[in-house]
Parts: structure tokens; sequence; C-alpha cells
């Protein structure tokens, strides 16, 4: 089976493709997460980033922020080295909820996207009213697209976890990025929210022509919506279409133990036999070594 | 400057039903009308700082600044200079230590276990022990202890006012300009850092404001009532509204306005400054608590 970019010719990708990783390498405290990663992202493509907890995932999406520079090969983002096309990106971290006393409503936090980068208070007057009327409309009109208009007034630790995931998406998607990269946005939703958020974060990519790249435990939710996928195991990374990578012979090489990927009735993929369990929440540990 | 029989009875001003009066009679003497001013400085640094200590949950630190200024203070006069820049210096000391020590992102640790709060403790109990020491070297001082940890606004000279302003002046200046970048670290630091925001460098930039806000706000309330001017107003501020910029402008009428109360307070009774600019505070937001709490949904 040829898969597409692993080992794939690098110098194939155009100079027009959002995202690029040349055998690339990662480490963290001196250890290495993944190595020799090839990875190419076509404008426009909504990839999802699948893997284990402590594969390197979220470490995937600090490099393309350019929060995490690589310890080999070569990165990509934006036609720009990763880390200065950042106002370009919409980034959703991993987390976390906000705190419930937290005193600042949704709509500060999506309008935080837009200007808390600048310097200054916004003072009345000097030509600034005009910039304010359109930020206003912006933060306005994003807030409408993820539906999160009814309750952006209350206090964001007050709302609901997938209300806040969809104020999250607002705020990622304030800036007209040309790419969003979404660290496990449908974490700790229920089902239906899950469905809810994945649909809408499909929606965004084709309506609005956004890239997206999207980290997940689980493909399921996103598995109709996708373009493709990237999945991360074993220090290494393998990407393609879902049913190129999310096979038995794929993820048995790439995790170098036997997986078996089943097809249940309606076309969920199930996993079994993946080493997961003890790597468990090292994710979370990495990120803030 | 004082008047005498006023400082030997610490009291004995009598309150009258004529209010211009009483207010006529609050201006009289000029101490009176510089602890109006100092105390207004004051309120305005600590109720702006304190607005975002409290947003970003780092009540202990501060707490801990304000007691770093009480042996600083000891220290200045135990070394026959102005308490003024005992405070200064300490609390500014206690920032870059505390600062030294990374802090836990809110969220992904309880803030009750990390690292930070434990090594705040240790800096905290080492600044009273060594205040301690110095009011003991520093014998018959132990009248002045009082006023160190629990306010006076007596016999501030024209001179201190200058500082209080100038340092307050600082505050307002620094948050002005990085006020917006300041709030989305606080509100949002992962976001924030990969906007390019500089979170690190403005987190340890707010605890040096945050030394010269309790600095200040000691030399009305004390080393140990701080709180006063540096939680309560803001506390109470969040809590009636979650739009940041009322809020903000809420926090500061709220500190100044118990200032003043307690000013006033202070001088017709012989009741000490920290007791009565607290209890004026502690009622704003106990309203503020039954309000918010009585209106139920209404939370923006």
């Amino acid at each position: 089976m040829n898969l597409r970019s692993v080992a794939a010719d690098p110098t194939a990708a155009t100079a027009a493709s959002t995202a690029e990783l040349v055998d690339a390498t990662a480490s963290l405290g001196g250890r290495t997460v993944w190595s020799g990663v090839n990875l190419t992202v076509e404008p426009g493509e909504f990839v999802a980033v699948i893997g284990p907890n402590g594969a390197g995932k979220s470490t995937l999406v600090k490099v393309l922020l350019g929060l995490l520079p690589l310890a080999g090969g070569e990165a990509t983002v934006l036609g720009r080295p990763p880390g200065e096309a950042s106002d370009r990106i919409g980034y959703l971290p991993q987390r976390r909820s906000f705190d419930p006393g937290l005193r600042v409503r949704g709509i500060d936090v999506v309008r935080l996207g837009l200007d808390g980068d600048r310097w200054g208070v916004p003072l009345p007057g000097l030509g600034r009213m005009r910039r304010r009327q359109e930020d206003d409309r912006r933060v306005d009109e994003v807030l409408g697209l993820v539906g999160a208009t009814n309750y952006a007034q209350r206090p964001v630790g007050r709302v609901s976890g997938g209300e806040q995931q969809r104020l999250l998406i607002a705020q990622a998607l304030v800036r007209r990025p040309a790419l969003m990269l979404l660290d496990e946005p449908l974490d700790s939703l229920d089902l239906p929210n899950q469905a809810a958020v994945a649909a809408l974060i499909s929606d965004i990519c084709r309506d609005q022509g956004v890239t997206v790249m999207l980290v997940a435990h689980d493909v399921n939710p996103i598995l109709s919506y996708i373009d493709r996928v990237v999945y991360v195991a074993g220090g290494r990374a393998v990407s393609g279409t879902p049913h190129e990578v999310v096979r038995s012979d794929t993820l048995s090489r790439l995790y170098g133990t036997p997986i078996e990927v089943l097809t249940t009735s309606d076309g969920r993929l199930v996993i079994v036999g993946h080493p997961e369990a003890p790597a468990r929440n090292c994710d979370r540990h990495l990120q803030h070594d | 400057m004082i008047p005498a029989h006023w400082a030997a009875q610490g009291t004995a001003i009598p309150l009258t039903w004529n209010i211009l009066q009483d207010v006529r009679q609050l201006f009289e003497f000029h101490f009176m009308v510089n602890a109006f001013r100092a105390g207004t400085v004051v309120a305005v640094a600590a109720g702006l700082l304190g607005w975002f200590m409290v947003l970003r949950a780092q009540s202990f630190a501060g707490h801990t600044l304000a007691v770093a200024g009480f042996p600083g203070a000891a220290g200045a006069t135990l070394a026959g200079l102005n308490p003024a820049w005992g405070f200064f210096a300490f609390c500014g000391a206690g920032a870059a230590i505390i600062a030294a020590v990374p802090r836990a992102r809110a969220g992904t640790q309880g803030a009750g276990f990390s690292e930070e709060s434990a090594a705040i403790g240790t800096v905290q109990a080492v600044a009273l022990a060594l205040g301690f020491l110095f009011v003991s070297l520093y014998h018959g001082f132990l009248n002045g202890i009082n006023a160190l940890l629990f306010g006076t606004f007596l016999g501030i000279t024209d001179a201190q006012v200058g500082v209080l302003v100038a340092v307050a002046a600082v505050i307002v200046l620094a948050l002005a300009i990085g006020g917006r970048q300041l709030l989305f670290a606080s509100v949002d630091p992962d976001v924030a850092e990969a906007r390019g925001v500089p979170v690190t460098t403005l987190g340890v930039a707010f605890l040096l404001l945050l030394g010269f806000a309790a600095a200040e706000a000691s030399q009305i309330t004390g080393s140990l009532l701080v709180f006063a001017l540096l939680v309560i107003p803001a506390a109470t501020a969040q809590r009636l509204t979650a739009r940041p910029a009322a809020s903000i402008a809420l926090s500061v009428v709220i500190a100044v306005a118990v200032t003043w109360l307690g000013l006033a307070a202070a001088y017709y009774s012989s009741y000490p400054i920290g007791f009565s600019v607290t209890t004026f505070g502690f009622a704003a937001y106990t309203l503020a608590q039954i309000a918010t709490h009585r209106a139920g949904g209404r939370q923006a």
C-alpha cells in the first residue's frame, strides 16, 4: 500500500500548501516524541490528527504554531517558518474548561481573539470608533456563525462545556484565519455535542474556506467530515484518507504490534488491541513540562 | 500639623447634622487633606491592580507581597529611614522572588497544590519573622507596629503624597499600555501565547506592579489589611458585572469610595482607619452578594 505523505517525495508538495513538515523530528526534554514525519496539508482540507495519549498530537500542533522548535527537519506554515504567520492561525488549545468563578463574558473571550494582542486601551474618538464598530460587527458575526449569540453575554465559566467549545471556536475564527488548529475540541463533550460541534467545524471548513487540523482521540465523530487522517503513534506518523490509514496493516506497522480495525454496520471504526492504556494522560504532562 | 487636642484624645471632633459643615471640618487640617490625597491615589492603584489579581486568582501572592512590606517598613524605621521606602523596596523584592517561581497555569493543576503556593507561603513566613525581628531590635517602636500592620492616616507629608502619586502614575500608565494583553494572558494564556503575547513577561511585570500597589495600600491600611483595597473592591465589582471595562471602573470607584468613607469615619470616631475602610468594603461586598443573589440569573 502506498501512503501519501509518509516517505512520499517531499519535493512534490507545492509551495501553496497550508502546512508542511519534511523529515521532521520533535523532542521534549531530550526525549524524541516523533521523528521522520512528512506531512502536507492542502488549503481547504479538513484533517484529523488521531492517536493515543502521549503520542505527540499536541506536540505537532505546538510545532506548527512555532511554540516548539523542531529538533530536526523542516516545517513551513502558510508559506513561512512556524510562528511567523501566527496572526493567520486560529488556535484552540487542549483544555480545560474555564473556571466557574471567572467573571468575564463569553463575548469578551471571543473579542480577545480579535484584539487581545493589541497594545493600548480602546479609547473613544481619534478615529478608533470605526475600527471598534467593525470589530463589534465581526464578533457578532462569528457568534452567530457558531450559534453562541444567546449565551455570549453570560460569564464564560457559567456556560456548558459544549457552549464553551463553540465560543472558543468563534474565538479561533474571529480573525478570519487561513488555518485553524483545534486541539481536542471534542474532548469532554457528550456524544450529541460531539456530533454537533464536529458538524459545525466541518461547515466552517467548507463555507469559510478555512483549512482545519483537528486533534482527536477518536476518529468516529468526525469520520464522515474529514478529508484526511494523520495518525500519530509509536514515534511516527502516517497520513492518508481514513480508509487508507485506519486499517489493520497500517496501524499494526505503526504500533509495531498487531492491531485489528473492525467496521461496524453503521460504518464506525473500532480499533482493537492498541496499546493506549499505559500511556494514558501523558499528553497533558508533556504539554506543561 | 496634627492638632494637639485631636491627637491626644484620638477623637472628639463632633459630628453634626450639617453635612456641609462636617465636610468642611473634614478638610480643615492639612494632615487630613493629605490623607484624602494619599488615600485616593492608593485606592485607584489598588482598585486597578486588585481587579487583575482577583481575575488571575493570585490573591495569595498579593497578600504575601503586602506582608513583605512589613519587615521593609520596620527595617527602614530601624535604619532611620522613611518607612515608605521600606514598603516599596521589600514589596518589590518579594514580587521578584515570587516571579522567579514558575506559575502553574490556571486549570492545569489545582491551585492549592501548586509549587507556587508553597513557595509563596514560605516567603510570607520569612517576611513576618523578619518584620518581628526588626521590631524587637528597635526598642520602643512597639507602638508603631500597629500602624505598620493595621494602617494609619496620620502624618502623611506632601513629599509622601508625591511619591504615592508617582508610583500610581506608573501603574496606571503600564496598564493603559499593556492592560488588554494582560487581560488576554490572564483569561486565556495558551491562546495568548500562540498569538505572540509575552505571557511570561507580563506575569512577572504584573507581580512587580502588584508589589508596588500593595506597598501603596499598606501605607493606608497597613500590611495585614491591604486586601480591604486590593481584593474587596475588585471582588465586589466582578460580582456585580462580567463586563471587563465596567468591572475595572467599578472596582476603582468602590476602592475610592470606601477609602473616603473610611477616612471620614476614622476622623469622626475613635476607631482606626484599617477597621473603618475594611468595614465599608465588607458592607459593599455583602450588599453586592445579596443583590446579585436576589437577581438570580442576571449575570452580565
